[in-house]
């Protein structure tokens, strides 16, 4: 085997051991637990506190979830970019420095962009007053 | 060759379930100690009733989410609402692969034994790449189980999760521009070189990598996830029984990783306090009482283990003494406080480490 795959051997036994342990709790669980054949509606239902669920299961929410996923592949790609420069940072000396400098600095005009536009804003925590016919 | 590769694997198979059982006993372990905390910080005295002085509320506890029905939602998208645990669960057990729990290993039946399952030479770009895997089983859990609560927990708890990861990562990379190696033992190995625990030169790293780990395994003051006044208990709303017990064994096994990563990289992994001075040698302690190899290997042990449970009962001091932020207040001090000051860090540290000289 490649001497540089083998030390992911162990790794890869990991991910079997910790799978069968997690399907083995959870296979346990199944021969163990408590069955019923004749489950009442009520306890397959959507969670309401034993009421009829009333809105749709799947409401609309902010778009600024979409915001937080872009902003987060963008600068963790950048994190990305940072460990290997990191890991070399002292052979590379003063060059390395300036390097990621200008690289920071571009970083940074995007970020103040970004949070000058209000990507980051999330309101005050007070209530939305709802629009009305009036006013 | 054969024989050769055959007991590299049987060794590989004794340490994974020598770590594997650690964890998962450990986490019982856990949570009886987070109840005994935070109930005699708050004036109460905590679980008492089963076993002595309530030693054995948490196996209780387990066996009662054994014993419950697994209950499925009709309505839920059932593959995925039964994978989605497994997600969450095996990438917080498998980051546990490169942890150095020790600094020398035993010779057992002449193989080497190391106190590490495996020592990756990204060890801890690896970790920080299998735990984000995480993400995916809550809000494909959230997502699958087809109701409100879960899917706006789930949403929460994503954006959380992925908004702390950034200033996480960057936290680390500080320590990583100290230690040279992105190795987990190669980490400790340079704080020994360096007579210096990482901490010292990195503290804003180390406050910042231990106030996003918080937030990532989504612990009080952050588990606006599973905020209970709002949300019912957030992604996990619809599961019950065992597949409810593998989110909350993943949540604290994490909590371990984040403690054994700033162990290692920021507080001297097995190292002891001033590695570097003589007379302090006696803090060893069980070089002194135990013949060998095994003087070294439980010393080392013994420190990961105290270090380890300082970071765990934080954890816990900071739950006893935070109220939850709101939504809006976590997000600003994720991207407009943590983040650009772990950039500030990262500069920082790299004119501190020309400054000394410390380049080549």
């Amino acid at each position: 085997m490649n001497s540089t795959l083998l030390p992911y051997l162990p790794v890869f036994l990991f991910l079997l051991f910790a799978a069968g342990l997690g399907g083995g709790m959870v296979i346990a669980s199944t021969l163990a637990g408590r069955r019923r054949r004749d489950e009442p509606a009520v306890d397959l239902s959507a969670y309401e506190c034993g009421l009829k669920p009333a809105d749709p299961e799947h409401k609309r929410y902010t778009v600024k979830f979409y915001m937080v996923a872009m902003l987060f592949i963008l600068l963790d790609l950048e994190v990305a970019f940072l460990y290997p420069w990191a890991v070399v940072y002292r052979d590379l000396g003063w060059y390395g420095f300036w390097l990621m400098a200008v690289f920071m600095a571009l970083l940074t005009i995007g970020f103040i962009y970004v949070w000058a536009r209000g990507a980051l804003e999330w309101g005050d925590g007070r209530p939305r007053r709802p629009k009305t016919a009036g006013g | 060759m054969e024989t050769q590769m055959f007991i590299t694997i049987l060794i590989s198979v004794v340490q994974i379930s020598i770590v594997l059982s650690l964890v998962a006993l450990s986490v019982p372990l856990l949570i009886l100690m987070e109840r005994k905390v935070i109930g005699f910080m708050q004036s109460r005295i905590g679980p008492k009733r089963v076993g002595p002085s309530g030693m054995l509320q948490t196996i209780a506890d387990g066996l009662k989410l054994l014993l419950k029905e697994d209950i499925i939602p009709d309505r839920a998208d059932k593959w995925v609402f039964r994978l989605a645990p497994m997600i969450v669960l095996v990438p917080a057990f498998v980051a546990f692969a490169v942890v150095p729990f020790s600094g020398t290993g035993l010779n057992v039946f002449g193989q080497r034994i190391t106190p590490w399952v495996t020592d990756l030479n990204i060890g801890i770009l690896f970790i920080i790449a299998i735990s984000s895997v995480g993400v995916f089983g809550i809000i494909l859990g959230g997502w699958a189980s087809n109701s409100k609560y879960p899917l706006l927990g789930a949403l929460r708890s994503a954006a959380q999760m992925v908004s702390y990861e950034v200033p996480l990562g960057l936290a680390l990379v500080g320590g990583l521009m100290w230690a040279g190696t992105a190795s987990m033992v190669g980490i400790v190995e340079a704080q020994r070189e360096a007579h210096l625990w990482f901490f010292i030169p990195q503290v804003v790293g180390t406050v910042i990598y231990f106030m996003a780990g918080v937030a990532e395994t989504n612990r009080a003051p952050f588990d606006l996830a599973e905020a209970e006044t709002e949300l019912v208990s957030g992604f996990h709303t619809e599961y019950s029984g065992m597949r409810f017990g593998l989110y909350f064994i993943a949540e604290y096994a994490n909590m371990l990783i984040v403690a054994a990563v700033a162990t290692t990289m920021f507080f001297g992994g097995w190292l002891r306090p001033f590695p570097n001075v003589s007379w302090l040698a006696f803090l060893d302690i069980f070089n002194f009482i135990l013949p060998g190899q095994w003087g070294p290997f439980m010393s080392g042990l013994m420190w990961v283990i105290i270090k380890v449970s300082c970071f765990i009962f934080l954890y816990y001091w900071i739950r006893a003494t935070f109220p939850r932020y709101r939504y809006d207040q976590l997000m600003s001090i994720g991207w407009k406080w943590l983040l650009p000051l772990a950039l500030a860090n990262i500069m920082g540290t790299g004119a501190l480490l020309l400054w000394l000289g410390q380049t080549g």
